[in-house]
């Protein structure tokens, strides 16, 4: 199987499963490059899960995923799947960055720290280069007076912000959203979201796990609604929030909205 | 009923509760002090001036210098060891998880001073230690007893029970970092022991470090022991002197002032070090 050339990430016949529990079902996806994907649906939907599969956290069952037309985490042999070391994996990873729920920034290190760390470290990026480059990031995430915070003195906003920031330090090809605004107070949701559009429309390819239908109609390219480990609908958000056509969709959104 | 409160009235300030009894305990306890202060400073038995004469005698002092030693010693053994069982401990291996297991649960069973007996015995067990190739030819062959001196057993009775202590501090702290943590490194690209090193244990140190400062402080004080084995730390060394003049008393106290001594400073050391971990 070959990936097209204009999908940043092909998701095909993706399947995991924890023990017994099948979580993920025959997953088909396409993501084009410079769009932006919202994925949604009730928890316990497999949403997460999808995430972690496409940089490899979690390990497939079967399927293929392909990020830039590179296939993640195994390497193709006589048409069977074997697993790539360590080491090829965290070079793919690099080119993929992730914004989690709980933020995860390194509670040791300062908001700069966090954000030089890897690209010193991994990309052996020089540190006085790779300073300016924080300090530009912070500047377009709006924290560049806080880059000598540590996580703790930060609002939940901020800290997100902040991982945001970190996600780009590694100039990512796609990034990775996962319920990035779920565990934040209410009036601090908003200033995620604008980075997030900023980035959406800067051109940076998306894939955003979400409860916020606001966020879906007005940047997302394409919504994906998932329940029970499958995909149930997908198509432009605007249609899809107006009129679903699935039962299952138009069960949820009536609990959601 | 209901008294209706006057303005002035109520703004007087309120009278605490008293605790009298508080002050009896106080005078109780102050009484106590004062009476045993009396008796250790005017009993002839506490022989203070020989206290004063081998407190920084030459002999005591060597024997001082090794029980700091054996501490330092032991410790870095239960260190380092204890790194590598807490790393074995959290393996997805079955054997090297079950391995790191039995070790602690063997070491951390059996009583140090049992453990010391029966190192220093060692040649009971083995006559000769022979290194060679398995099944194959010797190297050479040692006699187990010159390869054993007190020093050995001491070291191997000492490290090899605080490194099984030791592994289940290290891994309570690993554990306790988020595994949020290790998802975010692995993300940006980071690989295992990177995240080791930069992300996991600069954090789990803030959990180590205070029960590891215990654990120093309980060697110091555990080294004497070593004494049944004849090793001529700072306990043996006072037991070396009173054997000979028979001022039992006075040489014990001499022992332990040094032991508060060693104590105190570190503990002071210890203060400063979980200060200097703890989150901004």
């Amino acid at each position: 199987m070959t990936p097209p050339a204009d999908a940043m990430l092909r998701i095909r016949g993706l399947s995991k499963s924890y023990g017994a529990r099948q979580v993920l079902r025959d997953i088909d996806l396409d993501v084009q490059a410079g769009s932006v994907m919202c994925i949604i649906g009730p928890s316990g939907s497999g949403k997460s899960t999808l995430l972690s599969c496409i940089n490899h956290l979690e390990p497939i069952d079967r399927g293929r995923v392909w990020v830039a037309g590179e296939l993640v985490g195994y390497r193709e042999h006589r048409g069977r799947l074997h697993e790539l070391p360590d080491r090829e994996v965290a070079r793919m990873r690099q080119s993929v960055g992730m914004v989690f729920q709980q933020f995860n920034l390194f509670p040791h290190m300062t908001a700069l720290q966090n954000i030089v760390e890897a690209p010193i470290r991994v990309k052996r990026v020089a540190a006085s280069d790779a300073k300016a480059r924080a300090i530009k990031l912070l500047e377009r995430v709006g924290l560049a007076d806080k880059q000598a915070r540590y996580p703790a003195q930060l609002s939940g906003g901020e800290q997100q912000r902040v991982a945001i920031a970190r996600a780009l330090a590694m100039d990512p090809k796609l990034m990775l959203f996962d319920e990035p605004t779920s565990a934040l107070d209410p009036e601090l949701v908003g200033e995620v979201l604008a980075v997030m559009q900023d980035l959406g429309r800067s051109g940076m390819t998306m894939v955003v796990v979400t409860h916020e239908l606001g966020f879906a109609r007005e940047v997302g390219d394409q919504l994906t609604f998932m329940d029970g480990g499958v995909i149930v609908e997908q198509g432009d958000p605007r249609a899809v929030l107006a009129a679903p056509r699935e039962k299952r969709t138009q069960d949820f959104l009536s609990k959601v909205l | 009923m209901v008294r209706r409160v006057t303005e002035p009235e109520a703004a007087q300030p309120v009278v605490p509760l008293r605790h009298p009894g508080t002050w009896v305990a106080t005078a109780i306890v102050l009484m106590i002090v004062a009476l045993a202060a009396y008796s250790v400073a005017t009993n002839p038995a506490f022989e203070w001036p020989v206290v004063a004469q081998y407190m920084f005698d030459p002999e005591i002092l060597t024997g001082l210098q090794r029980t700091l030693e054996l501490t330092v010693a032991a410790m870095l053994m239960g260190l380092l060891l204890g790194t590598v069982l807490a790393l074995m401990r959290l393996s997805q291996n079955r054997l090297l998880s079950t391995v790191s297991w039995a070790y602690i649960w063997f070491f951390r069973s059996v009583p140090v001073l049992v453990q010391l007996i029966f190192w220093y015995n060692f040649g009971a067990l083995y006559a000769s230690i022979s290194l060679g190739i398995p099944f194959g030819p010797t190297l050479f062959t040692v006699n187990t007893n010159t390869l054993i001196t007190p020093l050995f057993a001491a070291l191997a009775g000492l490290g090899l029970s605080q490194s099984a202590y030791t592994a289940e501090v290290i891994r309570a702290g690993i554990v306790s970092v988020p595994a949020g943590q290790t998802r975010a490194a692995l993300a940006l690209g980071m690989r295992r022991l990177m995240i080791y090193r930069r992300i996991i244990l600069p954090q789990a140190m803030r959990v180590i470090i205070p029960p590891v400062g215990n654990e120093v402080i309980s060697m110091v004080k555990n080294t004497s022991l070593v004494s049944v084995i004849a090793l001529a730390e700072l306990l043996y060394t006072t037991q070396l002197i009173y054997s000979r003049t028979y001022q039992t008393i006075p040489l014990l106290i001499v022992a332990s002032l040094w032991y508060l001594i060693i104590v105190s400073v570190l503990s002071l050391g210890q203060h400063f070090l979980e200060h200097r971990f703890r989150h901004r």
